[in-house]
């Protein structure tokens, strides 16, 4: 018959079948360090203070729930960008850009992706780091893309692969896709340094290759949200018309509200104008409008100046206890005793930590210390705290010595 | 050169662009008919009152977070809402073979249905298997049955604009004739946009004909409660078609009934045929979400969710705020019928009447209704589509005389 008995039984979510896993273990000690989700110092998620002070600021206001426009709301859109960009960017005071609400950052890289899938004249193909976001592949090709890589992560040095990247994106075909993690690269935690990131672009340049930034962690890297942009606004000063992926679901803890944003930078005003079209006509038939709350959310922080130096400063302090725990994991192990070379856990930035863990030594981490994690060895430094450090090397140091 | 130079402008979609012209017209007796939300009598949007309790009770809550939610939505959320669409006795519900995925509305509850169809119904990645759409149906169908991979996107007939009603002999042809394992998109009650639904009897035979003939029933339910004012009434053709053994899938929007258009609350039920399948299919649907948009947003669920989940809430809800928009709704029909007879207007208005929910197709020709627009700043559909909730005790009279003068004015 025609019925719905079809489909085979679908894998569970790697990232998310974690936390799956971690919610059934009955060991006291258990630790979740698979999704990235940040934890204050008790491990409790956090609630920002600027987040709770805009909804009682909102709730007051008593709007209506009318429809939001296709592109979602203005005043978040255009803070949205602007926080990228920078308020002096020349994209912004020329009006070049077009950036819509998005459902968070999935939400905006899938939009991106259908975009070029249907507009972009250039190759089917999207060169992805190595190793990448996981969802990036099945997002890529569900939207009809072709997925490829260049070097980026050295597991000999747990850094970055500078001279293997170059050497990739040299052979890249001229106008095919790249994608660029703008900061705390997931999920190696591994960046390039700005020197780095000037020959990424000198060389991408040369190769006429379209830039896709994926940034959901500005301001969560470095505590710094124009440091964590630079790599993004420098591109831009280079010449290159990018398209911008941004989440809220980390910087300002809205994750659950599905904040989010995708920016084409266009050659002009009319361009912007002709793509938006376009990006409206995708988006409709996907889900109409986005959601408003948390939108509102992001955009009353952003535009209201106490609320926003309250965020910057929550933003700060969140980037920095992250940095307290690298230092402290590291500690930790050199306290345990291991010989081994734990440097990449203080020079990696942002929530995740590429420890360098085999898939046997990961196994082992989970089975007998209920510790999890992905089977690549990325660690959420968000899930530890000055608490469980301690047990999390004693594990660590257990597997790899 | 840049990539995008070649991007061409695409066409404003015609439902916004009405309204942005309403908007830019400063006529003072200007009426906006357009869009599908629903106005006090004040011509106002309306917060349910409902809503606004629990939203308080919620930013009051400091026990609540944002962190994500289940790639399948608030689980409280999507039982509450297929036993709405499903009855709370409901078998199929008791024998664990019903499951919902949370989605951003009415749309992406059919987008993410349809994904999962072309993925995995009618063998694998069959963008071959027809979909039909009632002719007319809601302008955005078309597009997300085509925007998930499907090739062959055709209409039913539905709409007899000679009789003004249900073209039922036709429908029940297009079933006969329709490709086995064909896909039907059956609007569950209150038909956007003709407002017209099939008596039970009719969908009796329409089910009798899908059953024997092996098509899926695909069912979009945006105004369940909204259109009768009751709940049960309004979801009359879905527990029939489950009761008669069908595995279907339900998109429900709580845009309407809620008056939530703007978070985006949708739910798409699944029936299936037990409880085996469902996890295989929601396992499936899993994926589908985690590359649309990962997992859905939070606070329009959580309102929903609390309210449908308390009976307290839950009368206030349905007893209280569903039962004054469906009142207000039937007494401009009403109205609107009783004052076109008054003035003697040519044609028959019982379809006023007899047609049920937000909108009416009121029957004008497109130039008649360029005539409405230009002439009497009254707008509307170029389907000739109202909707009743621009109709107030203030220009109910105006619109009455509109029409009457566009009718006898432009053949």
């Amino acid at each position: 018959g025609h019925d719905l008995t079809s489909p085979p039984m679908g894998p569970p979510d790697p990232i998310l079948g974690v936390s799956e896993a971690f919610k059934k273990d009955s060991n006291p000690k258990k630790m979740n360090l698979g999704v990235g989700a940040y934890r204050d110092d008790q491990g409790k998620p956090f609630v920002l203070s600027c987040v709770r002070k805009a909804e009682a600021l909102i709730s007051a206001k008593q709007m209506d729930k009318e429809y939001l426009g296709i592109t979602g709301l203005a005043d978040f859109n255009k803070s949205c960008a602007k926080l990228a960009l920078g308020a002096d960017s020349e994209v912004l005071k020329s009006g070049r850009n077009i950036t819509v609400q998005t459902i968070s950052g999935t939400g905006s890289l899938r939009i991106g992706a259908n975009f070029l899938s249907r507009f972009h004249g250039g190759p089917r193909d999207v060169y992805l780091p190595k190793p990448s976001w996981g969802n990036h592949t099945p997002i890529f090709k569900d939207a009809g893309m072709t997925l490829k890589a260049y070097r980026y992560y050295d597991p000999a040095t747990c850094g970055f692969d500078h001279s293997g990247a170059l050497e990739d994106i040299s052979k890249i075909p001229e106008q095919s896709v790249i994608m660029l993690h703008a900061c705390a690269h997931n999920p190696t935690g591994v960046d390039p340094r700005p020197e780095q990131w000037k020959e990424i672009s000198d060389l991408v340049k040369k190769r006429n290759l379209l830039v896709f930034f994926d940034m959901a962690y500005q301001g969560f890297a470095s505590g710094d949200i124009d440091k964590d942009a630079w790599a993004v606004r420098y591109f831009i000063e280079q010449g290159h018309n990018i398209v911008l992926s941004q989440s809220f679901a980390k910087n300002m803890g809205l994750y659950g509200e599905r904040v989010g944003g995708f920016t084409v930078v266009c050659n002009d005003a009319e361009e912007a104008k002709r793509v938006e079209s376009q990006l409206k006509i995708l988006i409709r038939p996907i889900y109409s409008n986005p959601p408003m709350n948390g939108a509102r959310i992001a955009s009353t922080i952003l535009n209201t100046p106490e609320l926003y130096s309250v965020w910057l400063g929550e933003v700060h302090g969140m980037a920095n206890r992250i940095i307290k725990m690298r230092e402290q994991l590291e500690a930790g192990l050199k306290k345990e005793g291991s010989t081994r070379d734990w440097q990449h856990v203080i020079d990696q930035i942002g929530m995740f930590c590429f420890t360098g863990l085999k898939p046997e030594q990961v196994e082992r981490l989970t089975k007998e210390f209920s510790v999890y994690m992905t089977k690549d060895g990325r660690i959420s430094m968000a899930g530890v705290t000055s608490g469980n450090v301690g047990y999390l090397a004693a594990g660590i140091h257990a597997v790899t010595k | 050169m840049s990539i995008f130079s070649e991007v061409p402008q695409a066409p404003p979609v015609a439902v916004f662009k009405l309204t942005a012209d309403f908007r830019e017209d400063s006529h003072p007796q200007k009426v906006n008919l357009g869009v599908g939300a629903y106005r006090t009598d004040e011509c106002q949007p309306w917060v349910l009152p409902v809503v606004k309790k629990v939203e308080r009770l919620i930013v009051e809550d400091s026990s609540l977070n944002h962190e994500y939610l289940p790639i399948l939505g608030l689980p409280e959320f999507r039982s509450a809402s297929s036993k709405v669409a499903l009855g709370d006795d409901s078998p199929a519900i008791k024998e664990n073979r019903v499951g919902a995925v949370q989605a951003l509305g009415g749309t992406g509850a059919l987008r993410i249905g349809g994904e999962f169809l072309r993925r995995w119904y009618n063998g694998t990645n069959n963008t071959a298997t027809p979909i039909y759409v009632s002719a007319p149906t809601w302008e955005n169908h078309n597009a997300v049955f085509a925007d998930a991979g499907f090739k062959d996107i055709r209409p039913y007939h539905y709409w007899d604009g000679a009789k003004k009603g249900l073209d039922i002999s036709g429908l029940l042809d297009d079933l006969e004739k329709a490709p086995e394992a064909s896909v039907f998109v059956l609007h569950a009650c209150a038909h956007n946009p003709t407002g017209t639904d099939p008596t039970q009897d009719e969908w009796k035979q329409i089910a009798e004909v899908m059953k024997r003939r092996n098509l899926f029933v695909f069912f979009d339910s945006a105004y369940q409660g909204f259109a009768s004012g009751s709940l049960d009434k309004d979801a009359w053709a879905i527990r029939y078609f489950v009761s008669e053994g069908f595995e279907l899938f339900v998109a429900q929007s709580f845009s309407k009934n809620f008056g939530l258009y703007n978070e985006r609350v949708g739910n798409l039920t699944v029936v299936a045929k037990d409880n085996e399948n469902l996890t295989r299919i929601l396992s499936q649907m899993e994926k589908i979400v985690r590359t649309t948009w990962s997992n859905p947003p939070s606070q329009g669920a959580r309102i929903v969710s609390k309210t449908l989940n308390c009976p307290e809430l839950f009368a206030e809800w349905y007893v209280g705020n569903v039962k004054t928009m469906a009142d207000r709704v039937l007494l401009m029909r009403d109205q609107l019928k009783a004052k076109l007879q008054a003035l003697g207007t040519p044609g028959t208005w019982d379809h006023i009447t007899q047609q049920i929910g937000m909108f009416s197709f009121t029957g004008l020709n497109p130039k008649q209704v360029e005539y409405m627009i230009k002439e009497k700043h009254v707008y509307l559909m170029a389907s000739g589509r109202i909707n009743m909730c621009g109709l107030t005790s203030k220009n109910i009279d105006y619109v009455a005389q509109s029409i009457h003068d566009t009718v006898t004015s432009v053949q």
